[in-house]
């Protein structure tokens, strides 16, 4: 293999004037990890109230969830990213469009927001999935109890159905975290971006994603070892 | 007992003995038509001996030796765990177990030359759970090994299977998958399937556990039958009506171990373990 | 807002989304979900053998593909594939693949590891006595595999794997990222072209939950009707 291999080339000042490559990916690594936290909080808010909504007595509010959940999932997470950040402002009102296009940082918000919305539909599956999971006679106990609808779902289904799907959310929030990299497209410069970004400054392409696959697998370990600590933190006894 | 040194099944001492017979024959087609063997009536077709088997530390098999000669019928009993299920899988190597030697008409089991498909596609079994394979018909089922497995022909296959079929009584399902038939006619057809290998040996481990009580019969009949016929068979059951009927000699097993190893009169005259007559007692009072 | 949406923009382009992107993109989903079942399949069945070392082998593979992002194993392959076709080939220089057959290569090893997932599944959920039975006949293992195990494991988990295909067939549009004219490629090379972003990418997300809301209805029925048979 007539490649060049070159190690040291993390150490050498990066183009852009703002430090090593080094520093380059570890910034890269820092807006992949922000991105994927802020997105799953909009996630997990939304899934919630989605998944809920398909498990409620209501066929209306199950029409909306099921709507929801079918709007998200059938549309290609790359053309969703195009959606908010390029057609979004232009179908806006005009002030709100020109505002959004000056907003500094804008394909951080609009990755945030679009991966929000976008894991939101996959996190509500999990939450249905687990509230359908649970013994029937839960919802009518608590009923019997003469707690309410919202009680019911606040106090007995969820803290019991949050725990069932502790596993499959890990998954999903490890599929959230990947997806960021979908953002580089619209220009967020997160992990993949830099990585990319170093390939074409230096031509070490193998060095840069070598990288980038060791960062990218030092995280899912990390994220896999937090939610075993919450799984046990969050554990039943005698279950 | 350390030794293993078991003579091996004999060769034939005369050859015109293979062709022989089976005096109790019926008019009819015999179910059987087993392929021809080394053993002579009289010497072990299967012959188990000092076989022990772990589970990690777990000890379920401890030190068996028997032996089940051609043409007999041999019935194993015992409670739930007492290892009768997993010590008739060693006969096929269904199961591996660590120490002793088992010989299935002159074939060592265990060793690694052997053959295994070959020699498991002379040595039918029948499952509790009947284990039909749910995606295939009936035909398809009783087709499949005799085609991957002996190389005969689609036509003689099915040919085969539906003739067997028709032996146990089921001819008009052939075209059926097993989902569609009653736990009785799964198991006859299952019987139909080993058969259809022309096996020289038979093995059933508890055929009728799974059934509902009303289907029972049906398979027990089939299983006289071709005890009748002169089928060598080994039969884990609690059916002990089945084998007052045909069996020559039962088993006791408990614990991993064979207890009592006794001609069927004996066994059900006077067993001489006490545990033997307890689980008898438990099993003969409903 | 919508007052200049711009129809004919979209009805000019038709052939050129369809004929060559959408065709681009249906092949790469088709091939790479067949190639994908196929060695997700062997690996399914490394990770379940007795073998020493194969497990670990499949179960490093699988964890490895699965914690990359798909853009990152796209770009891995598209620089990698060359050298690789010069190793096994022993050129001079690394082998120019086309983009095609760079973005099959890696479809295909990347949704392998998801596939032998859902492969591993499936062959857990037959039940041992299967197996055990195909062995009391003489099956060997390949012929119960082939006959009674992955026949039962492979309809047992249709619905899932068309499912995953659904997803892989969204999955393709990330080619974009190496400017391949796929479907989304084309609907962008126009967008770009004729400065009709709005038109194009909602077009684009028309067609794409189109396809994929059908498809999923059909996996739905699908399901419904193994459940019955079962």
């Amino acid at each position: 293999m007539n490649y060049n291999w070159n190690w040291g080339i993390f150490f050498d000042l990066s183009p852009e004037g703002t430090g090593t490559y080094a520093d380059m990916l570890l910034s890269g690594l820092m807006w992949t990890i922000v991105t994927a936290l802020c997105a799953w909080v909009i996630a997990f808010a939304i899934g919630s109230v989605v998944g809920v909504l398909r498990t409620l007595p209501s066929r209306a509010a199950q029409a909306v969830g099921n709507a929801y959940v079918e709007l998200f999932r059938n549309v290609p997470l790359l053309v969703q990213m195009f959606l908010w950040f390029f057609v979004l402002p232009e179908v806006l009102p005009e002030s709100w469009g020109t505002w959004l296009k000056q907003l500094p940082n804008a394909p951080f918000y609009t990755a945030v927001v679009c991966l929000g919305f976008f894991t939101a539909s996959r996190v509500a599956e999990q939450v249905r999935a687990g509230i359908q999971a649970l013994p029937r006679g839960q919802r009518m106990a608590g009923t019997a109890l003469g707690l309410t609808t919202a009680q019911t779902y606040r106090y007995v289904l969820l803290p019991n159905a949050y725990r069932i799907i502790l596993p499959p959310m890990t998954s999903e929030f490890l599929n959230n975290l990947k997806n960021t990299s979908v953002a580089l497209t619209i220009g967020l410069l997160e992990l993949t971006a830099r990585a990319r970004s170093m390939q074409e400054f230096s031509f070490q392409v193998f060095e840069a994603f070598t990288a980038a696959t060791i960062l990218y697998i030092l995280i899912n370990l990390v994220v896999v070892t937090v939610s075993g600590m919450l799984e046990r933190r969050f554990a039943v006894p005698g279950r | 007992m350390t030794s293993s040194a078991m003579p091996p099944a004999a060769p034939a001492p005369n050859p015109a003995s293979s062709l022989e017979v089976p005096p109790t024959g019926p008019v009819t087609a015999p179910l059987a038509t087993p392929a021809a063997t080394q053993a002579a009536p009289g010497t072990p077709m299967i012959a188990i001996d000092n076989v022990s088997k772990w589970y990690g530390d777990f000890q379920v098999l401890t030190n068996c030796t028997t032996a089940t000669r051609k043409g007999e019928v041999v019935v194993v009993c015992g409670p739930s765990g007492s290892g009768k299920s997993t010590l008739i899988k060693c006969v096929n190597a269904l199961e591996p177990f660590q120490k002793g030697q088992i010989t299935v008409d002159g074939t060592q089991v265990a060793n690694r030359k052997t053959n295994l498909p070959k020699l498991r596609s002379r040595v039918g079994m029948v499952f509790q759970h009947f284990e039909l394979f749910p995606h295939l018909t009936i035909t398809d089922n009783l087709s499949l090994a005799q085609r991957k497995v002996l190389g005969r022909g689609k036509d003689e296959a099915v040919a085969k299977g539906l003739a067997l079929l028709e032996r146990v009584g089921l001819k008009a399902h052939a075209h059926k998958f097993p989902g569609q038939l009653s736990g009785g006619q799964q198991q006859r057809v299952a019987i139909a399937r080993a058969l259809a290998m022309n096996p020289i040996v038979m093995l059933f481990d508890e055929p009728t556990s799974a059934l509902d009580p009303e289907m029972v019969g049906e398979v027990l009949d089939v299983m006289v039958e071709l005890a009748r016929e002169g089928m060598t068979m080994m039969v884990v059951t609690h059916e002990m009506g089945f084998a007052r009927k045909v069996a020559n000699r039962v088993i006791f097993m408990d614990k991993g171990e064979i207890v009592e190893d006794a001609h069927k009169e004996d066994f059900f005259g006077s067993p001489r373990s006490e545990r033997a007559q307890q689980f008898l007692s438990r099993i003969l009072s409903h | 807002m919508f007052a200049d949406f711009d129809f004919k923009v979209i009805l000019n382009a038709l052939p050129y989304l369809f004929l060559d992107g959408m065709t681009f993109t249906l092949t790469l989903t088709a091939l790479a979900a067949v190639g994908g079942v196929v060695l997700g399949t062997l690996i399914a069945m490394m990770r379940l053998s007795g073998i020493p070392g194969l497990p670990q082998v499949a179960k490093i593979y699988v964890n490895f593909m699965r914690s990359l992002p798909l853009v990152l194993v796209i770009f891995w392959f598209y620089f990698l594939v060359p050298y690789i076709g010069q190793w096994l080939t022993g050129a001079e220089r690394p082998i120019q693949v086309g983009a095609f057959s760079s973005s099959l290569i890696t479809f295909t090893l990347f949704e392998a590891a998801y596939f032998s997932e859902i492969m591993r599944a499936g062959i857990q959920s037959i039940p041992k006595g299967q197996a055990a039975a195909a062995s009391a006949l003489g099956l060997t293992y390949w012929q119960s595999m082939g006959n009674v195990i992955l026949p039962q494991a492979f309809r047992n988990m249709l619905p899932v794997l068309l499912t995953q295909t659904i997803v892989l067939f969204q999955d393709t549009s990330l080619v974009y990222v190496l400017s391949i004219t796929d479907f989304l490629g084309a609907a962008s090379k126009v967008a770009q072209r004729d400065g009709r972003l709005v038109e194009m990418y909602l077009f684009a997300a028309v067609v794409y939950f189109t396809i994929c809301f059908i498809a999923s209805l059909l996996v739905r029925r699908l399901q419904r009707r193994v459940a019955i048979i079962r």
